[in-house]
């Protein structure tokens, strides 16, 4: 490091810290600048903002937002666990605790805030936490686990509520103590509080409002064992976290003689600079802005980030004041708050819909002359990112529809296509409806991934994305971009709209659907293999209610089934197929094991425990199969579907019946969820699994839908995959009893197969949907579309009218007739269908090809047996 | 309009499926024994195999039963349609389309399986 390069010194690599690092590159500052950050946290920066995700399931990994190739890159010098101490402003010095000692140009502080812990007695006791970084959740994760069954959680505001949550989420029993007289009362008036309060009590947290701590009581062994209440009471709690508000960390500032504020905050004008000294910036929560406020919010932060890097670049920018929208979803509920949402202005009206029953509440603060000033949403923030975007306009239309629920003769929704191209999108990072737009129609944009890459909207907090995804639609649409968004060449409807018509017009034939509602040139001819299995699917999970044959072999049904469903089994490379019986739940006796070895014996067949936590049979010729199975369905066994877009298996641990620290008894949950949903077709195959604790033998959440124990009920995540392209599942709802989890896997697979495309399985799904994971939460949780009745039923229709479909096939003649490698020869075995021994089983032996791509070569060798040549082979083969 | 049902079931009849190998019409099978929109395999003299479909209106179609990309005799078991007004049927395997009149593949002009000739008598 050559001495004339000059030095920037970032003092706390928080995510406002991290911002301004990526706002240094972004200007080219890191190829001219030395560039050193001194980093008190043992690791980089993370998302602190989804800080409590760690309790779902999230690793410090996954919440961590530095990328270490980019600090290569930039070549920026990352100092991990050593805080800085000591600043001399004098000789342009920073001492770090390790005794490094930094020269610099140009100090950045982004020291951030601490929680502040009022001073009761005993707040030092073991047992008391504060909530701020992943330490502090580390330890209160391993103290309630280890010690504690109760837990108390001193104020009531958003992190507090956040905290409570995670506690619940633990398995303590959560109380919320506030001393103002209703929960969240920063960002939310009266009535807020109100639905608020109702629906937390309701997940079973005890919240005590108007009352303060005195005093943390603690045993002899000093551990806390409760604490003394302002009203005179005592609440019994092992935990106690300190969720009271933040205090910036200006100390360091304070110590070099650097100006703050009376109430703290580093104290800086608008470009953050600090007035005392022009070579030090102040930027995040430590900083006290030139209006006079300390911004408790990342989305400002930022602002202050871009602002600082700006100005050292010596461009213009200027940081005068940040709006305090914040949506969040506090244990579930949606709260939000934008623009003037306690109406101070004067002359302001408000407009208020509040129904506590259901827990919603929202209200908006209009002007005189019909400008929306702010307001605030509870239980439905469904409207926020368009109602943010309005603040400070008058809105097309008029303020009540805006809040009344759909439905309640509310008028045609506002959609953000109404918004004026300066309205912002995302408040994280200040992007505006114009810069969507030009994301679209300048840089070719046509995904929402693509415009989230290219504007960074809907990167931060996320808020905005269901707005994001409806403006990228209209864009793509105004700009004349037709894209066919048909199934196939047959059907110009998608999936689901095809699902909607079979549904409401009863329809039961394949063909009259074709005939009726195909594309024009394609009524009246064959359809295709794209239209007919799916149809044939739609048909299927919907039969009992529209009056179809639920037996997928019946008439016209068996000429629309992929050649597994028609034969009931997979096909394997030779042409012979492989069997799977159903083991609900992986849970097999020792005379059913017996059963599968003696008949695959018997058959000659090549078995193999699967991925699925059952046996397959392989090599069974198609005249092979009625025989095989008529001996299985004596046994007792039925179909796995193994073949088809349904219900696979649902995999367990072995849970609290065996295992030291099962919860539940995983494995019943699991057999009773798949014997409920078998036979159920669906858009893609389902897969599903239960563990009985948190420690997930069963990898539950890389499931469709995946249960796990805790001590309360169970946790529902869903959306989870394997295979190609991996995917956490979510959390969808907590600690749900037996009838609760089945009952809101009912209506999320009905929601699924209703909306979903074609071969979309469920995790791409929730990526694709508009509103995402929000939305299905909405509408299976909250029924917010008054659809879940009939979700249900449909699904109550499904369990009721199942029957194995092996047993069924095996009672009629008629249908056993087809399977036959030859019409004219039933007892003639396919000749091409041929074994060699490998391993003390078989193997197919395959024909010699001699076509395409995969020449014999000079030594006789096939090409595809040349692993080099496998990339050349046709796309799509199964070949291994 | 709703089909009548019948019209989804093959109706018996006495009519029997035929194709013409080099000089003479061999018969494979009853026509009953063939479903609207799927096919059957029939062995041949000569110890290949025939794949046998019938469409919607009662056309009849027979190809080699040999899917050339894997080897395996399936394609008697794929799923059936109209591409541009052409029939064809997919191989179940990995989805190759063959057209049911000529035999040739639609996704690789350069493979063909063989195609016959065929008659309900
Ligand atoms: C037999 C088995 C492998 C084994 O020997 O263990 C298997 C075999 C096949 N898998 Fe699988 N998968 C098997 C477990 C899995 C698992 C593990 C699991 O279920 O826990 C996964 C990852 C989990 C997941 O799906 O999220 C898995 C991910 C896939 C995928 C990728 C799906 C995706 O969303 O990316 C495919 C391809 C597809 O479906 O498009 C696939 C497709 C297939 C097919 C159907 C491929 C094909 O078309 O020939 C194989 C046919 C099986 C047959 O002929 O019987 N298989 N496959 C497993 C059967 C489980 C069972 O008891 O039913
Ligand atoms: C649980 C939780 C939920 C939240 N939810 C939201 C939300 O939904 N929306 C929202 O807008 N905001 C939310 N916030 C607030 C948001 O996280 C903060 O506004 C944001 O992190 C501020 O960034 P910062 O960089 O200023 O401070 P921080 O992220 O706190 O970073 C400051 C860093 O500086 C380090 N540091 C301090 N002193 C020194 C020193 N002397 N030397 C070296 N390093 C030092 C600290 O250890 C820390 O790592 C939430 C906060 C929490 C805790
Ligand atoms: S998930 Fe929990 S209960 Fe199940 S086997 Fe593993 S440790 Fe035991
Ligand atoms: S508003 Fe937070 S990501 Fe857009």
């Amino acid at each position: 490091m050559t001495t004339d390069t000059p030095t920037i010194v970032l003092v706390g690599h928080g995510m406002v810290g991290q911002r301004f690092l990526e706002a240094l590159a972004e200007r080219g500052l890191t190829d001219t600048h030395r560039v050193v950050v001194l980093c008190e946290e043992p690791r980089p920066a993370y998302d602190r903002v989804r800080l409590t995700s760690y309790f779902s399931g999230e690793t410090p990994e996954d919440l961590s937002l530095t990328d270490l190739a980019f600090l290569d890159e930039q070549g920026i010098e990352l100092h991990v666990g050593d805080p800085a101490v000591a600043v001399d402003r004098d000789a342009r010095k920073v001492t770090a605790r390790s005794g490094l000692v930094v020269g610099y140009d140009v100090l950045v502080l982004a020291t951030g805030s601490y929680p502040f812990v009022p001073p009761v007695p005993g707040k030092d006791a073991e047992g008391c936490f504060v909530y701020r970084t992943i330490e502090d959740l580390l330890a209160i994760e391993e103290y309630a686990t280890s010690r504690a069954t109760t837990g108390a959680v001193v104020g009531g505001g958003l992190l507090g509520l956040e905290a409570a949550g995670a506690l619940k989420g633990l398995g303590l029993t959560s109380h919320i103590v506030e001393f103002a007289p209703r929960l969240m009362p920063v960002q939310v008036d009266e009535g807020g509080g109100a639905a608020l309060l109702r629906t937390i009590e309701g997940m079973g947290l005890s919240v005590h409002t108007g009352v303060g701590t005195q005093e943390i009581v603690t045993g002899e062994d000093g551990a806390v064992t409760g604490m003394k209440l302002s009203d005179g009471s005592e609440l019994a709690t092992d935990l106690v976290v300190f969720s009271a508000g933040v205090r910036p960390r200006d100390q360091l500032a304070r110590d070099c003689g650097l100006a703050v504020g009376e109430r703290g905050g580093i104290t800086v004008d608008e470009q953050c600079r600090t007035p005392t000294d022009p070579r030090v910036f102040a930027i995040g929560e430590c900083a006290l802005a030139a209006d006079g406020r300390v911004y408790g919010l990342v989305a400002p932060g930022y602002e202050q980030a871009e602002t600082a890097a700006a100005t050292i670049a010596a461009q213009e920018a200027s940081f005068t004041g940040a709006d305090l929208s914040t949506k969040l979803k506090l244990l579930g509920v949606d709260v939000a708050s934008f623009g003037d949402a306690h109406g101070t202005a004067e002359d302001c009206l408000d407009v208020v819909y509040s129904d506590s029953r259901a827990g919603l509440y929202k209200k908006l603060v209009v002007g005189r002359d019909g400008t929306l000033l702010g307001g605030i949403l509870v239980g439905d923030a469904e409207a926020y990112g368009t109602l943010r975007a309005f603040t400070g306009s008058v809105p097309p239309v008029s303020p009540e529809s805006l809040v009344l629920p759909a439905g309640a003769g509310a008028p045609a929704r506002l959609g953000p296509s109404a918004l004026p191209d300066d309205a912002v999108i995302c408040s994280c990072h200040n992007v505006t409806k114009g810069a969507v737009r030009g994301a679209v129609t300048e840089h070719s944009c046509t995904t929402v991934p693509e415009v989230k890459k290219c504007t960074r909207a809907g990167t931060g907090c996320g808020s905005c994305v269901k707005v994001l995804g409806q403006l990228v639609t209209a864009e793509l649409e105004a700009g004349g971009v037709e894209v066919d968004k048909g199934l196939c060449g047959c059907f110009a409807q998608t999936r689901e709209e095809l699902y909607e018509i079979v549904l409401a017009l009863r329809i039961t034939s394949y063909r009259d659907l074709l005939d009726r509602h195909g594309r024009e040139g394609a009524r009246g001819g064959e359809g295709c293999e794209v239209c007919k299995p799916t149809v044939g699917s739609i048909i299927a999970s919907l039969a009992p209610s529209i009056g179809a044959s639920g037996y997928v072999l019946d008439g016209e049904q068996a000429a629309l089934q992929d050649t597994n469903d028609h034969f009931l089994a997979n096909l394997q490379k030779n042409g012979s197929y492989s069997v799977v019986p159903r083991i609900p739940g992986g849970e097999i006796a020792p005379e059913k094991l017996i059963v599968i070895g003696e008949i695959a014996r018997d058959f000659g067949l090549y078995t193999k425990i699967t991925g699925g936590q059952r046996i397959d049979m392989f090599g069974a010729r198609v005249e092979q199969l009625p025989v095989i199975w008529a001996r299985l369905v004596d046994a007792g066994f039925e179909s796995g579907h193994a073949y088809g877009k349904s219900l696979r298996t649902v995999k367990s641990c072995v849970g609290q019946t065996w295992c030291r620290y099962g919860v539940q008894d995983s494995v019943r949950m699991a057999i009773d969820l798949e014997l409920r949903y078998r036979g159920l077709r669906s858009p893609h195959k389902l897969k599903s699994a239960v563990s009985g604790c948190a420690r997930e033998c069963a990898e539950a959440q890389s499931k469709d839908f995946g249960v796990i124990a805790t001590a309360g009920g169970w946790n529902l995540y869903v959306g989870g995959n394997g295979g190609a392209t991996p995917r956490h599942a979510d959390l969808l709802a907590q600690d749900l009893s037996d009838a609760e989890l089945v009952r809101l896997i009912d209506r999320f697979l009905m929601f699924y197969i209703r909306t979903a495309d074609r071969l979309e399985r469920t995790s791409t799904w929730l990526e694709r949907v508009p509103g995402g994971l929000d939305h299905v939460r909405d509408v299976v949780v909250h029924d917010s579309l008054g659809i879940c009745d009939e979700l249900e039923s449909l699904m109550s229709a499904h369990v009721s009218h199942y029957r194995d479909e092996w047993a069924e096939t095996l009672d009629d003649p008629g249908k056993l007739a087809r399977f036959v490698s030859f019409v004219n020869a039933p007892d003639t075995p396919d000749p091409v269908v041929g074994f060699v021994p490998e391993r003390d089983q078989v193997k197919p032996d395959l024909p010699l090809l001699d076509i395409g791509l995969r020449r014999p070569t000079e030594d006789g060798r096939r090409d595809d047996l040349r692993d080099d040549s496998r990339d050349d082979l046709l796309e799509g083969s199964t070949r291994r | 309009m709703t089909l009548a049902p019948e019209t989804l079931a093959p109706r018996p009849t006495d009519l029997k499926v035929q194709l013409r190998l080099t000089d003479d019409w061999f018969t494979a099978c009853d026509l009953g024994a063939l479903l609207p929109g799927r096919g059957v395999a029939a062995l041949l003299p000569d110890g290949g195999q025939v794949a046998l479909f019938r469409g919607r209106d009662g056309e009849l179609y027979a190809i080699d039963n040999r899917d050339p990309f894997t080897g395996a005799a399936v394609l008697s078991r794929g799923l059936t349609g109209t591409h541009r007004g052409r029939p064809f049927v997919a191989s179940p395997l990995l989805k190759q389309r063959f057209d049911l009149t000529t035999g040739e593949c639609l996704d690789d002009e350069a493979v063909r399986v063989t195609a016959y000739e065929v008659k309900a008598a």
